[in-house]
């Protein structure tokens, strides 16, 4: 079903781009959160691209997987990217002020 | 016109999605925008959350398979209830559980507020209900459960969406 894969997560030059599942809750956020984080212990990835292209729905677990990788990667200069998010998606991100911490590509 | 509808559902994290579903249909004849419906959902969805895994402390399947604490796969016997009524363009929804509950429900709303910051809860749920819905209300007794209590009116949104 909707569940992420292995192929979703890709390291890019310094760079780690993660591709999210059509509906981001808290039963899937944990599985994201987890894996995000082996990659970023394992390769030496400096920024974080979190691609919405197939996300239709997103709700505060979103947040906290985007607000707990930049707590991880911030500290090192690393910065967190959304790219092809919608207007609902668009919309939750900045309900949540995640805006001021997150750059917003297309 | 009244329209009434209820779901009561085991308290594990798979039902999320079918919980802010079930709602989603259940208004759908109305014809609202899809942005209604995504506020719906989102409410819908940080509710129902917050009763998994606040009131009935379940993490079951949270995390990657394989390797799960203990913690995370045993599930506290515990259900949810999600009631919907509709009066004409109103859409009130009641999300119930019998939980552990809350000491205190106004700490538990501040924006950022979360007691469980190592699942990386944002602290957002209730400044989502309170964005997306018309009005929200919280009772919560500790020991005995939550109950959170929305509304929205249908049939506004309508002119955002031309826009865009």
């Amino acid at each position: 079903m909707d569940q992420v894969m292995a192929e979703d997560f890709q390291v890019i030059d310094n760079c780690l781009m993660i591709r999210l599942p059509e509906e981001i809750d808290h039963h899937r956020a944990g599985y994201i959160s987890e894996t995000a984080d082996r990659y970023l212990l394992r390769e030496e990835v400096q920024n974080v691209v979190f691609d919405f292209e197939n996300t239709r729905f997103m709700d505060s677990s979103g947040i906290g997987i985007i607000m707990g990788r930049y707590r991880k990667i911030s500290c090192f200069g690393g910065k967190v990217y959304a790219v092809n998010a919608d207007s609902q998606i668009q919309r939750i991100l900045r309900v949540s002020g995640l805006y001021r911490i997150v750059e917003t590509v297309k | 016109m009244k329209n009434e509808m209820e779901i009561i559902f085991d308290a594990v994290s798979d039902n999320e999605s079918f919980a802010r579903v079930a709602v989603a249909a259940f208004v759908s004849h109305l014809n609202p925008t899809l942005e209604e419906l995504a506020d719906i959902k989102t409410a819908v969805s940080e509710a129902v959350t917050n009763s998994i895994i606040h009131g009935y402390e379940n993490l079951y399947g949270y995390g990657r398979p394989g390797r799960c604490p203990a913690s995370r796969k045993e599930t506290n016997p515990g259900k949810v209830w999600v009631r919907c009524v509709l009066e004409g363009d109103l859409l009130h929804i009641r999300v119930t559980d019998q939980g552990r509950g809350m000491d205190n429900v106004e700490q538990a709303m501040e924006p950022l507020f979360t007691t469980k910051p190592e699942l990386e809860r944002s602290g957002m749920g209730f400044a989502f209900m309170e964005a997306f819905m018309d009005d929200l209300e919280v009772e919560s007794t500790p020991g005995q459960g939550t109950v959170v209590s929305m509304t929205k009116k249908l049939g506004t949104g309508g002119w955002i969406e031309g826009e865009e």
